[in-house]
């Protein structure tokens, strides 16, 4: 809430400035705001646009024109990417593993956030900021022992051995999200339920889950982007069969040099899923990142 | 049916909350629990509806011992203070979900839940939520899914505590007739005295995790067993006065006396505590033999017919209700008189020595 209403009040400073000389104002019709953010847009959104041109253009425009819209617009490109299994591939074996380290995470987060936030246990506050501790180390440091042991009980390039490895980050962080807004629900609503006659399980299914649905699409959210975009793990553990598309994009280099036109088009599709799933949680997600504690 | 709490106590990390206590229930009564704020209301009431389990003693429920009972096994119903409904459910659902649980049938539902809706008015909010309605609504609803539950010990922690004054005499008005038919054992905490008197039935007083009294409500406000439920059963506060008896006189400050009459002409000799109610100290004298106190006006509060004065009487802190609307000089020592008929005489350990003469009497 601050930061919204901080925001336009800090982007009207500069406009008041240049209202004080009357004159000053007939030359400069622009309002300062409004060149800040544009400004802002341009900025953040060059690359994207960048990608998205790169992607309708041939290799030859590319390498030898600087050209600010295509101008042999193409969607050969695009066409490569889903008819070839070297590139669609990478897609349905990210999904799959994002999906089920989703499933993973919530399954396992969903009653420890219950337990966090309804009981009180020796040493339940320490246990509990350990857990986001564990999100403060990078990747790269499980790198090694998660393939060693992968290897070792032939996990290695499987689905399900990046969904576990990436249960590590995302269990601790989806417990944090829904303990927060678990802890929003009174205790009461649990004891009434019981005293209706409802049972533990049904009461957390048919009563408990509806009230933190938003909490559940946030960590759902979280665990989904960070599974995602997650790189060195995921290419680390898989070789072949479970190969993520983002591994696939890193490792193009063909023998007629980099597809520049190919890569770009694989990069706009990494991107639209993790757009569509923001859009769906838009609502909630600044709850999100304060952890449900707003 | 009948409930019986045999030596329940229960503490929580080394804090006592409730004392070994003993107390029975018996069907078709209405049961308030009376107390101030963390007096242990909501604690004995939790014990007696299963969510929390005793530390020492035993519970029994028709006879039987139900002590470590899930509460889903218990058949009792429970409304809080904050308005507790399920708030992804429609008021019908809500209503429906205790029977819906019992394994009823549809039509045996659909009656007993527009029933229960004609009785607490919610009949056209039916198909909304709960989170839409008003407070007084939602805690309609709540004592709706209570009552329809038909159970056989319905507990109700401060029902109307969180609502507007106008609903809270108007469901504290329909409450006792509601629940009368069903013949359930009924308990109701509250903190307020008044709300105990008009509720009727039966009292329990609370202090500090202490069932003081139990027995029917006149009778426990007439005859306070002792000081603490005196005081508790009593808005304002009872005032208290350390006298001593000596002959026919009463001493008591530092060196003040009053002659003893009326009852307190019949006290033994020896130190006591002398209790009376706000509304019982006046400023005129009415009575004969009233006795006289001078005492200093600390604060009035004038509520619209009646006039609420604080007095300092020798350092202990009164409170008086006058009736009418008095204009009275702060700081002023004022004379004000008590009929020693109103007057409750507790020994020093708190006990009651004698009641007032008018409780007698009524």
């Amino acid at each position: 809430m601050t930061d919204t209403a901080q925001a336009p009040g800090a982007a009207s400073l500069p406009g008041r400035a240049t209202e004080a000389p009357a004159v000053a104002r007939r030359k400069l019709p622009i309002k300062g705001s409004v060149v800040v953010m544009t400004l802002y847009l341009v900025f953040l959104l060059l690359p994207i646009y960048w990608l998205l041109n790169m992607s309708l253009k041939t290799n030859t425009e590319i390498l030898n024109s600087f050209t600010l819209w295509p101008r042999d617009l193409t969607f050969a490109n695009y066409a490569t990417i889903l008819t070839d299994p070297a590139w669609y591939s990478g897609y349905i074996n990210s999904l799959i593993y994002v999906s089920i380290n989703v499933v993973i995470t919530l399954v396992v987060a969903l009653p420890a956030a219950y337990a966090f936030s309804r009981y009180h246990f020796m040493g339940d506050k320490h246990l509990f900021f350990w857990l986001l501790t564990n999100r403060m180390a990078p990747p790269a440091v499980f790198a090694l022992p998660f393939f060693q042991l992968y290897s070792s009980v032939n996990l290695f390039d499987t689905h399900i051995a990046v969904a576990l490895a990436h249960c590590l980050f995302n269990v601790p962080l989806a417990v944090w999200i829904l303990e927060g807004f678990m802890r929003g629900v009174p205790k009461e609503i649990d004891e009434t339920a019981y005293i209706d006659g409802y049972s533990f399980p049904r009461f957390f299914v048919k009563i408990f889950m509806p009230l933190i649905a938003s909490g559940i699409g946030v960590a759902a959210f979280f665990a989904f982007m960070f599974s995602w975009v997650e790189l060195l793990l995921s290419r680390t553990l898989t070789s072949v069969d479970a190969k993520p598309i983002a591994a696939t994009m890193t490792r193009t280099v063909g023998a007629a040099g980099i597809d520049w036109g190919v890569l770009a088009a694989a990069g706009v599709l990494t991107i639209v899923p993790g757009a569509l799933v923001i859009y769906f949680v838009r609502n909630y997600i600044a709850k999100g990142f304060a952890l449900g504690r707003v | 049916m009948s409930l019986e709490l045999r030596q329940v106590a229960k503490s929580v990390d080394g804090q006592t909350h409730i004392h070994p206590t003993d107390l029975t229930l018996t069907a078709g009564t209405m049961n308030v629990l009376l107390g101030p704020t963390s007096s242990g209301k909501t604690s004995l009431m939790r014990l007696m509806a299963g969510l929390d389990v005793p530390n020492s003693g035993q519970v029994f429920w028709n006879g039987e011992d139900v002590t470590g009972l899930r509460v889903q096994d218990r058949g009792v119903a429970m409304v809080y203070q904050q308005f507790i409904n399920y708030p992804s459910m429609t008021v019908y659902d809500n209503i429906a979900s205790p029977m819906r649980l019992l394994g009823k049938t549809a039509s045996e539902i659909d009656a007993a839940v527009r029933k229960a809706a004609d009785l607490m008015q919610l009949s056209p909010m039916l198909d909304r939520k709960p989170l839409e309605l008003s407070g007084g609504q939602q805690q309609r609803c709540a004592l709706a899914r209570a009552l329809v539950k038909d159970a056989g010990l319905v507990l109700l922690d401060e029902p109307l505590a969180n609502l507007d004054y106008k609903l809270r005499e108007e469901l504290r008005a329909e409450i006792p007739n509601i629940f009368q038919e069903a013949g359930s054992i009924f308990v109701y905490a509250t903190t307020e005295p008044e709300e105990a008197l008009l509720l009727g039935g039966n009292v329990a007083t609370l202090w500090e995790g202490r069932v003081t009294q139990f027995g029917p409500t006149p009778s426990v406000y007439r005859k306070p067993v002792d000081a603490t439920t005196a005081r508790v059963f009593s808005d304002p506060p009872m005032n208290f006065l350390d006298i001593r008896k000596s002959g026919d006189r009463l001493l008591f400050g530092d060196g003040q006396a009053a002659p003893a009459t009326g009852a307190l002409s019949a006290l033994a000799d020896g130190t006591y505590r002398a209790g009376f109610r706000p509304n019982h100290l006046e400023l005129a004298k009415h009575v004969a033999d009233a006795m006289e106190f001078t005492a200093t006006l600390a604060v009035t509060e004038i509520t619209g017919s009646e006039t609420f004065v604080h007095l300092d009487h020798h350092g202990q802190r009164w409170v008086g209700l006058i009736h009418g609307v008095r204009d009275l000089t702060l700081g002023a020592d004022l004379p004000v008189y008590l009929d020693p008929a109103h007057v409750y005489v507790f020994a020093e350990s708190g006990a009651l020595v004698a009641p007032a003469a008018y409780a007698e009497a009524a």
